[in-house]
């Protein structure tokens, strides 16, 4: 079977600065892959990588097509759309605005309009009208993850989606999440949260310091391996 | 009544800077860009006119129409090959680029239509007015005055109201997460400069038809300009409006005092304005 998505190899420098190390990750159609890791490990630079906002170099196919030279627009014209860490709305859109902006490239038949973003995040709809960026940090995390949706990707990326949010709240926004997967998409979700990555997960990754350390599914996995992956101990 | 008559025409007259400066707010409200060339492609615009009216013979009012998607396409490979180079966290080099462009397109002009006064002739309306009570208003300054409520009115529909005006916002807020929503600000920025020619090619209609204009008129129409969009608060079409409204009367309550003092007054009431609301009478709120 051919990945949806596999990226080999990947490396991605900020200047000098050489944030990734030949990283290989394969997502499979319909899966649910974990990244974790600790600050610095080069998660969110993956992410950007995928992307195309931070030009990496090595192999990044989409469906057995390269996405490897896309600009950042053309990789969600492909069918790839992120949840960018710190949520990134538009503070200049309402909330019905900065959901639709999400469709205003990228428009696709599929199971992701305004009303079934509105049926997933009801409180959305009460509040659309209201500027994004004065709702309070779960219902603008629900927007962000709303208005990537929009453009019905195929492969939803999740920038620490539960960063600085209060538990109850990032059990809301990850009520969500079995939805999504059943709507047809295939999710790659960054988190720091290691148990909130497991529950979720169908697949981990754990990376550090730019590499990935360990792979597994959640149940192959030992608390200790993964403790040790993120960590840095050694065995 | 001679001081009311003197406000009317004031407001008349911030018609035509309104017109000066909406392309200008427009541009800077998107992409941050001040364009020192701004003024000069006006004039440009309005030699444009001016071909146009000679090879066809048609009315500035109908030649506008041709002239403007020209304008319009001028602008789009503006941005696009030059402006878009130069874009970034350093304002500096957009600055030197458009000032740079600037005198080119005055020696430019220069070189092709001599230094000689030239003036878009607009026929019998030039002269009608309408009278009003005690006081009379030319037909052509109230037609200037009612297209910049026009453009200005079409501006913010096309921003607040359609999806391109979502691009426009969503990349003046964040160009890096635009990209995201498969939006290029490169194109967005293209078509935003191209729309601000279209309303610097009206502009230019208006300033051919009122007075004389030669190559080296520019900069101070773009000074102009200029001084409407800070008034009014950066980035605020309604308030650029305002802004050209404040130095039209501030210069035409100036020459009724004496004559000399017209284009002075203007420059006083913007540096008033700066004193007291640094910010502009309309600032955006996320500015």
């Amino acid at each position: 079977m051919t990945a949806l998505l596999d990226i080999a190899g990947l490396t991605a420098n900020y200047g000098d600065f050489q944030a990734l190390f030949g990283v290989d990750l394969m997502l499979n159609a319909g899966e649910t892959v974990a990244i974790i890791g600790a600050n610095g490990a080069g998660k969110t630079t993956l992410m950007r990588g995928i992307t195309g906002i931070v030009r990496g170099r090595g192999k990044m196919e989409l469906d057995g097509t390269s996405i490897a030279s896309l600009s950042a627009p053309e990789v969600l014209m492909a069918g790839i759309a992120m949840v960018p860490e710190g949520r990134k709305l538009f503070p200049s859109l309402t909330v019905e605005e900065n959901l639709l902006i999400g469709a205003h490239a990228r428009k696709v038949a599929g199971p992701w309009n305004l009303n079934a973003i509105y049926d997933l995040f009801p409180i959305l709809k009460e509040r659309r009208n209201s500027p994004g960026t004065a709702l309070s940090g779960g219902q603008q995390q629900m927007v962000a993850i709303g208005r990537a949706l929009m453009s019905n990707p195929r492969v939803l990326l999740c920038d620490e989606i539960s960063l600085g949010l209060a538990p109850v709240i990032i059990r809301d926004i990850y009520a969500a999440v079995p939805k999504i997967k059943a709507s047809g998409a295939s999710m790659i979700v960054v988190e720091q949260d290691i148990g909130q990555a497991l529950k979720i997960a169908d697949r981990v990754y754990c990376m550090m310091e730019g590499r990935v350390t360990l792979t597994g599914t959640p149940a192959t996995l030992s608390r200790q391996a993964i403790h040790d992956a993120y960590f840095g101990v050694s065995a | 009544m001679i001081w009311l008559d003197t406000l009317v025409q004031g407001i008349l007259l911030g018609g035509l800077y309104a017109l000066f400066a909406a392309g200008l707010s427009l541009v800077f409200g998107i992409m941050r860009l001040v364009n020192l060339a701004h003024g000069d492609l006006i004039v440009l615009g309005a030699y444009l006119i001016l071909g146009v009216m000679h090879v066809t013979g048609l009315h500035p009012f109908v030649a506008v129409l041709i002239a403007a998607p020209v304008m319009f396409g001028l602008g789009w490979l503006l941005q696009t090959h030059v402006l878009n180079r130069v874009l970034g966290d350093d304002i500096l080099p957009p600055l030197l680029v458009t000032f740079g462009l600037s005198v080119v397109i005055q020696n430019g002009l220069l070189e092709s239509f001599s230094a000689n006064s030239q003036k878009l002739t607009a026929g019998a309306i030039e002269a009608q007015s309408v009278q009003l009570g005690p006081i009379s208003m030319g037909v052509m300054p109230l037609l200037t005055l009612a297209s910049a409520v026009g453009v200005i009115f079409l501006l913010n529909q096309l921003f607040y109201r359609t999806a391109l005006g979502r691009a426009f916002r969503a990349t003046s807020d964040d160009a890096t997460t635009a990209q995201l929503m498969g939006i290029s600000p490169s194109r967005v920025f293209a078509m935003a400069t191209g729309i601000a020619l279209v309303v610097a090619t009206v502009a230019a209609m208006y300033l051919g038809t009122r007075a004389n204009f030669d190559p080296s008129i520019g900069p101070a129409r773009l000074l102009y300009a200029f001084e409407a969009v800070i008034i009014g608060g950066l980035g605020s079409l309604w308030g650029t409006l305002a802004g050209g409204i404040v130095i039209g009367v501030a210069q035409a309550l100036g020459a009724a005092v004496n004559p000399e003092w017209q284009i002075l007054s203007g420059h006083i009431a913007f540096v008033l304005v700066l004193l007291l609301r640094p910010r502009g009478l309309f600032p955006r709120a996320n500015d």
